[in-house]
């Protein structure tokens, strides 16, 4: 498992600007790598270097112990072949026509004609694509995801240990994203590397072996997408606050930009308040990044490992009190966030459950201001007996009572102004 | 095999059509010849390259002679029908030599058209698009106007002219050892303009011969003989056949630069090459018969509706196309009692086809 594709110490100018400030990379057999960062990174230009389009001002790229500089153009695309970003055609070949130009690397001039090996390249290379059915068609004439699996197919028959793509999901439909990248995944499984530029992080984090980003023309982070996609690494590639969290549903990262910015309202609250909140998933979550995106000072807890609450407030550096996912609750957790609660001018509490022990209402109970989120009625809440109803009764009688949009005013509503010191 | 199979089986069609309107085109003219008489008659003109000598004749430039190298070429004519000896001479010192250069000059403008459409990848682009037919027509003009000044001839002249303003557009597009197609266009019409002034120029200051330049730059074939065939004819062959071998990279350039480099094409030098070639294809069918236009620029056209975008089909058919219209356009040209330039014919048939297309869709892209 030695590297197939060995970039090092690659530089490229245009003109004054540095477009790629001494890159290396490698990528092995059998390995997908995703490209990501922001727009302008350098990741169409290294790809570019890479497959030939433009030749590295400093630096080698080298396919399997070969050097780029030291092969012709021919030669070249025998070893690697790229899937383009932009691949409309507005020229009337047929699909098969097109796969087939995948073939020339292989051609002598004087060939005119297809050899027998052509064609049999050619028809695994649609089959595999699952673009048999379309051979016939002309190019121009099909939508997005046919035509970008039309010209993974003329990548395949050019045959290459490396396939590189430029933005392969750019422009298609999600069905069309997730298809085509679980087929160069397959493909690159059978003893191929792939190098894609992928600007959605996510489904780069859910289809690649490993990530690269890259951002200023260098490579900021290299590894497995859990390691890359963190915010030290993003926040500054992509300058902005992301929140990362783990997708429900295929168990990878996903990433939100801009976790600290909100449309269309004042980014930032002249009269920060240390608020706590009590109680977690979407609405906790919710509120927690909520306060924090204005200039809040949030707490959060007591939460239970593994709850989205717990991820985002993680992320977004909150200080939190945490208990094991399952189990009961921790009694130490529940006193360190009495004194988180404590310190707090505001506390939350987000659509909580009250269980038999009462601790989410014991932390409201002390604190100066109250703001209960409500969602669903008391009684799909409530584990507990008539006192405990009591309990919450009395505390929404002072409270501020929101649905859980509303956290923010909420949050100022109950807090009141606050005391400007008298001018004398 | 399939793709050769329909490249010659096309070819052969035109071919055949080739022939036929040149047999139709030589019973028509002044006087009425029956099929049958020009066939036996055109039969009796092929000749078949039987020896080769070469002997050291003379040339004169600029008034000094110089030795020069003369290769004879010998033939043996394998028919011998029996046709009026007028008839016979007609057709083949009148009539055909003009027929067969006028099949050459429009197999070169098809062929040449189709690689300049297929280069620029742009539906306006036409054998002259860098300049080409300008250059030609300063230097064809220039030698109308200013004889004391140009002592080699018209055609020598007009060739020079088309190849060093092909080779000046590319110098002046060309940066860094990039010739990036946008700069080439521009740079090309930029020249042209230029040039068209100093035609423009060189027309007032002909005086007398005003009316021969201007016959000249609506192109004509007035008067051709053998001689012409014989200059042009190999030059053509030769250019067209080197061209052939890059119809598929002009298939794979059609997608794009960079695509072509990712598919192993060295895009500047096939360029380069590609440019050359079909420069040098246009300025050998300018030189002898002048600005023919819109022939290479409606027959790509054309053909690309009926064949498709294959260059491996389309560029021979397209030469062929392009040598049936030019022969059918000529003929009506001569047909009228006052004989007209062709490149009127060519340009008054052509436009309203082409119009005719565009406003059907048929001819958006390429």
């Amino acid at each position: 498992m030695s590297g197939l594709l060995s970039v090092s110490d690659v530089s490229v100018a245009f003109g004054e600007a540095r477009v790629l400030d001494s890159v290396s990379l490698s990528v092995r057999r059998g390995e997908f790598v995703g490209l990501v960062g922001p727009n302008g990174a350098g990741k169409t230009t290294l790809l570019r270097a890479i497959n030939g389009v433009r030749e590295p001002d400093a630096g080698t790229v080298s396919v399997d112990g070969d050097r780029q500089a030291d092969c012709s153009a021919k030669a070249w695309s025998r070893r690697v072949a790229t899937v383009p970003q932009d691949t409309s055609v507005s020229f009337a070949f047929r699909v098969e026509d097109v796969v087939e130009m995948g073939r020339a690397p292989h051609r002598r001039r004087t060939q005119f004609g297809t050899s027998e090996r052509d064609r049999r390249r050619v028809e695994d290379a649609l089959e595999l694509t699952n673009t048999v059915d379309l051979r016939d068609r002309r190019i121009d004439e099909l939508s997005g995801g046919e035509r970008q699996r039309v010209f993974v197919a003329r990548a395949l028959a050019q045959d290459t240990p490396l396939l590189a793509l430029d933005e392969p999901t750019a422009s298609l439909d999600v069905n069309h994203q997730v298809e085509i990248l679980r087929l160069v995944r397959d493909l690159v499984g059978d003893g191929r590397a792939g190098l894609a530029a992928i600007h959605d992080l996510e489904l780069a984090a859910r289809f690649c072996d490993r990530l690269a980003l890259l951002s200023d023309g260098v490579i900021r982070a290299v590894g497995p997408p859990e390691t890359v996609l963190r915010s030290g690494a993003l926040d500054p590639a992509f300058e902005t606050t992301t929140a990362i969290a783990t997708n429900p549903v295929t168990g990878t990262p996903t990433v939100t930009a801009g976790a600290d910015i909100d449309e269309g309202r004042a980014t930032v609250v002249s009269d920060a308040r240390r608020v706590h909140v009590v109680g977690g998933g979407r609405i906790g979550s919710h509120a927690i990044a909520s306060l924090r995106r204005v200039g809040h000072e949030p707490s959060a807890g007591v939460l239970r490992t593994g709850d989205v609450a717990f991820e985002t407030a993680e992320s977004l550096g909150v200080p939190i009190v945490t208990t094991p996912a399952a189990g009961p609750v921790d009694p130490d957790a529940v006193a360190t966030a009495h004194e988180l609660a404590g310190d707090a001018s505001v506390v939350v509490l987000a659509d909580v459950e009250i269980g038999p022990r009462q601790w989410t209402l014991d932390l409201a109970e002390g604190a100066p201001a109250v703001v209960l989120l409500e969602e669903r009625s008391l009684s799909e809440r409530l584990h507990s007996g008539d006192r405990a109803r009591e309990r919450y009764e009395r505390l929404r009688e002072r409270a501020t009572i929101v649905d859980p949009g509303d956290v923010l005013s909420a949050v100022e509503a109950a807090a009141g102004p606050v005391e400007q010191p008298a001018d004398d | 095999m399939r793709i050769r199979r329909r490249a010659t089986l096309w070819s052969s069609a035109l071919l055949a059509a080739l022939a036929a309107v040149v047999l139709v085109s030589a019973t028509i003219g002044p006087v009425e010849l029956s099929l049958s008489v020009v066939t036996k008659a055109a039969l009796n003109a092929v000749g078949v390259p039987s020896g080769l000598s070469l002997s050291v004749g003379t040339a004169s430039f600029a008034g000094l002679p110089l030795p020069w190298p003369a290769i004879d070429v010998q033939y043996t004519y394998p028919f011998a029908f029996s046709v009026p000896e007028t008839s016979e001479l007609i057709v083949r010192e009148v009539r055909l030599p003009r027929i067969v250069l006028g099949a050459v000059v429009g197999f070169a403008l098809g062929g040449a058209g189709t690689v300049m459409q297929g280069f620029f990848r742009n539906p306006m682009a036409d054998p002259s698009i860098i300049g080409v037919s300008t250059g030609a027509a300063v230097g064809a003009v220039a030698t109308i106007a200013l004889p004391a000044l140009i002592p080699f001839g018209l055609q020598p002249a007009a060739f020079v002219g088309a190849v060093v303003t092909a080779f000046a557009v590319y110098l002046l597009a060309t940066e860094g050892g990039r010739t990036p197609v946008a700069t080439l266009l521009l740079a090309g019409v930029a020249v042209q303009t230029f040039l068209g002034a100093v035609v423009s120029f060189l027309l007032l200051q002909s005086g007398e011969s005003l009316e021969e330049a201007v016959y000249w730059l609506m192109g004509n074939l007035y008067g051709a003989g053998w001689g012409d065939v014989e200059m042009t004819l190999p030059a053509i062959v030769v250019l067209f056949v080197a061209l052939v071998p890059f119809a598929r990279d002009l298939n794979v350039l059609m997608l794009g630069e960079e695509d072509a480099r990712t598919l192993g094409i060295p895009v500047e030098w096939t360029k380069r090459l590609l440019l050359a070639l079909s420069s040098l294809l246009t300025a050998a069918a300018v030189a002898v018969a002048g600005v023919i236009g819109f022939v290479g620029l409606i027959v790509p056209h054309m053909m690309r509706l009926v064949v498709g975008p294959d260059h491996r089909l389309l560029l021979p058919t397209s030469a062929l196309a392009g040598a049936v219209f030019l022969v059918v356009t000529d003929t009506l040209a001569r047909a009228n009692p006052q004989e007209l330039p062709v490149g009127i014919v060519t340009a008054a048939l052509g436009a309203p086809f082409f119009l005719f297309l565009l406003r059907r869709r048929e001819v958006h892209e390429l």
